[in-house]
């Protein structure tokens, strides 16, 4: 068969795990053979394959700076993801990908970025935060706001302080549910813009999380001034293959493998309004 | 330049044969429980000779026809997209070794086909097959290995169904393109009208010395295969489709049509251009060596549409929607064509009797 | 000493307004600062006043038996808080904890209404903005219920 076979899965070594959120689980993974690893651009996907069990679609969450290693944060939600956060120091799992397309880094250049994440919505996106952070100076302002659904599932905790930290940058976080011992905003992720000036005529803004809170702060960000066009989204769907012959993640005229799964919000506004497209 | 020859029925039986002298298995149309279907053939005589199909929405009977020739059934059931596209195909096993695990890709070689009795509508199916499989960002081995290998032996239409319309989506009842031989029956079904399409066909056909056709065999088939146009009842406005379509999304005739659809998926099995497909994982007992395999699926189950929390397209009515929105509209922008090519098949083979054809109107209106 | 029109005149919530306008809410201001763990107003009692934001953060609180109280949203810099003082009976609804130090400008909810009655103008003006803040706090709420990252999450 096809030495370029798109469905072969390339095997990786865990290299290390972190625990992130009681559900939510870091796996930092090294090609067996040691050719170097498959390149990537933030936001891309792969698919990861546990031996028996199935395959999934797991954005990566590392650093493209990081030639040695491809890195993913992992929910635990289903039979595939379960398996996954319990491989241990030394397991294999399957890599087939990259795939998709990645966030608009290079757009961005001399502009402001938002970058609004939700949930494990950060995860996709922290390669773009490494990315920005890495060419301070080729950037205009940077803000993230990241919405959790309590104090305990926020992700990279160290990391949002330290970005917190770095020039012309503010992260702002907010979870849904707050006990009284949380000093941290409570409230979702859009009433955050309250606390931000945004310069819309030079800002591109980058959100992913679940659909619905990708479709609010998309209307948020409208409603500051921010273009549709300039608005990009992560999108999910169920997805076999990766590349564009399973057919199950089409999404009107779109596959979200190949033509996501980062869109611009003017192309899917009225797709993401509309009922089970 | 294509050459016409022709044919008698034992040079079609020499034409089968000679492809399996060549290695191919010879695959085409076969009479098997009350259907004509596609399987493996040595002869002539495997043929549906004298059998009719009587088509209707929702209906298929396949009747006793003394004047009927070899291939004047008109399409079953089954398409070549189970040659090409195999229901299951195995996409690589696994070894379990302490922990960590080696991929062993598949080794066996692809099957040498060659199909005989391809109908216009059906290499046009094939043409979007390859345009999905082949012709995108990424190569499918699978399909592409068993195309590679294929010998085509068309043969144009002389009768058409009720539930053709071909004519309307332009890709019939004549065969243009893609190829190897084309037959048209003429003189009752009984001779043929041989065409080359391409130079292993040319080939073929000059090892088997086929005589050239006379000028008045070429103007009598044209004329069937036009006449076998004619016939057609049924069509598909192509003009402004896929826009009307796109733009229908909320069109109550959706609600309609869910009232009658069972969601059974019978139309996607039977289109010879749905390539939709699901994975499944399979182990031995000891876990120690697994296998990933690929089988056909349908947007019609609620699972296709499955994210952790539910199903996108829970409603019938939704899943309706994406098969023939994206058939007849999305298939358009994302490939170049309409991913119908007017066979007709998801009209006969749908237990509640849908014609795509009355929908599409239906919902410009 | 900065003057407090000056201060009300910063605050987002009056963005907009004539100044003749502010000038009638300068009557009813008083600049306020309350230490963390202040509590602010508490459920059921009356709703004096409302509050400006300048700095620090207050947490909206509800509590029930056999929980611990649940923040249910923070207000924070340039925020308004409270809004029982202008719907009968007036009573709050919530109990607004500080949760840092919090400097604020309190207005008088009395005088504010009786200034509303008597003009009209002045009470469309506000109610505007409070329609506004409402209907985002109503919106926020909304999507708080779903709790959109308990089901379906991106990766």
């Amino acid at each position: 068969m096809s030495p370029d076979d798109p469905m072969l899965p390339v095997a990786y070594r865990v290299e290390k795990v972190t625990k992130e959120t009681r559900d939510t689980f870091t796996l930092v993974t090294r090609r067996v053979d040691r050719a170097p690893r498959h390149a990537f651009e933030p936001g891309q996907f792969s698919m990861l394959y546990v031996c028996a069990v199935g395959e999934l679609p797991i954005s990566i969450s590392g650093d493209t700076a990081d030639k040695q290693n491809l890195t993913y944060t992992v929910r635990s939600v289903g039979q595939v993801t379960n398996q996954l956060v319990s491989l241990g120091v030394g397991d294999t799992l399957g890599v087939r990908g990259p795939f998709g397309v990645p966030w608009p880094v290079e757009e961005a250049r001399g502009k402001d970025v938002v970058v609004v994440a939700g949930g494990i919505g950060l995860a996709p996106l922290r390669p773009v935060l490494y990315h920005i952070l890495r060419r301070r100076e080729e950037y205009g302002r940077l803000v993230l706001l990241y919405g959790a659904r309590s104090p305990q599932d926020q992700l990279f905790r160290k990391e949002l302080t330290q970005w917190s930290q770095a020039p012309e940058s503010r992260v702002l976080t907010t979870v849904d549910y707050g006990g009284v011992n949380w000093h941290g905003h409570v409230g979702v992720v859009t009433t955050m813009f309250r606390y931000v000036r945004l310069r819309p005529e030079r800002t591109i803004a980058m959100v992913c999380g679940p659909e619905i809170m990708m479709r609010f702060v998309a209307r948020e960000l409208e409603t500051r001034g921010v273009e549709r066009s300039q608005i990009r989204v992560s999108m999910e769907r169920n997805m076999k293959c990766g590349c564009g012959f399973c057919g199950h993640c089409q999404y009107g005229p779109d596959f979200i493998c190949k033509d996501g799964p980062v869109f611009s919000y003017d192309r899917i506004q009225s797709r993401m309004e509309a009922y089970e497209i | 330049m294509p050459r016409f020859f022709r044919l008698d029925e034992p040079a079609l039986d020499g034409l089968i044969e000679a492809l399996r002298q060549q290695g191919y298995t010879a695959v085409g149309p076969r009479v098997r429980d009350g259907a004509v279907i596609y399987d493996e053939i040595s002869s002539v005589a495997d043929l549906p000779q004298g059998w009719a199909s009587e088509q209707e929405a929702g209906k298929y009977r396949l009747n006793r026809d003394p004047s009927a020739g070899p291939f004047d059934y008109v399409i079953g059931p089954s398409s070549w997209k189970q040659w090409l596209h195999p229901p299951e195909a195995r996409l690589f096993a696994a070894e379990r070794e302490n922990g960590a695990f080696r991929i062993l890709p598949n080794t066996t070689s692809a099957p040498r086909y060659a199909l005989v009795g391809v109908r216009a509508c059906e290499l046009a199916a094939i043409a979007i097959q390859d345009r999905v499989l082949l012709g995108d960002r990424y190569t499918d081995p699978i399909y592409q290995a068993r195309r590679k290998a294929l010998f085509v032996v068309a043969v144009n239409c002389t009768r058409s169904a009720a539930t053709c319309f071909c004519a309307s989506m332009q890709t019939g009842p004549r065969a243009v393109e893609g190829f190897d031989l084309a037959l048209t029956p003429v003189g009752n079904g009984r001779q043929y009208l041989g065409e080359t399409g391409t130079d292993a066909g040319a080939a073929v056909a000059g090892e088997l010395g086929w005589p050239e056709a006379p000028p008045e065999m070429m103007s009598e088939a044209a004329e069937t295969v036009r006449a076998a146009a004619r016939a057609q009842t049924r069509n598909v406005a192509l003009e402004g489709l896929a826009e009307a379509l796109t733009a229908a999304a909320e069109h109550p005739r959706w609600e309609t049509v869910a009232k009658r659809c069972m969601a059974c998926g019978n139309c996607t099995l039977a289109c010879p251009t749905c390539f939709c497909t699901t994975v499944e994982d399979t182990s031995t007992v000891d876990g120690a060596r697994a296998e990933r395999w690929r089988k056909w699926d349908s947007c019609f189950t609620q699972s296709f549409s499955y994210i952790h929390g539910g199903s996108v397209r829970t409603s019938v009515k939704s899943r309706y929607r994406q098969w023939l929105t994206h058939k007849l509209a999305y298939w358009q922008q994302q490939f170049g064509t309409p991913g119908c090519v007017g066979c007709g098949r998801c009209i006969t083979w749908c237990p509640a009797g849908i014609d795509l054809t009355e929908e599409a109107r239906a919902l410009r209106a | 000493m900065e003057s407090l029109e000056r201060i009300i005149a910063e605050q987002p919530f009056v963005e907009g307004l004539e100044s003749y306008y502010l000038q009638l809410l300068v009557g009813c201001a008083r600049n306020v600062v309350f230490e963390a763990g202040h509590t602010v107003f508490r459920e059921g009692e009356e709703a004096h006043e409302f509050y400006l934001l300048r700095h620090g953060k207050v947490a909206i609180e509800i509590h029930a038996p056999q929980r611990p109280p649940i923040v249910v949203e923070t207000l924070a810099d340039g925020d308004v808080l409270g809004w029982s003082w202008l719907i009968p009976p007036h009573h709050w609804r919530f109990t607004a904890r500080a949760v840092t130090q919090v400097r604020a400008i309190a207005l008088d909810g009395k005088c504010l209404r009786t200034k509303c009655e008597a003009n009209h103008d002045l009470g469309y003006e506000l109610l505007k903005r409070f329609a506004d803040i409402m209907s985002r706090r109503v919106d926020a709420a909304r999507y708080q219920v779903i709790d959109v990252y308990g089901g379906g999450v991106n990766q």
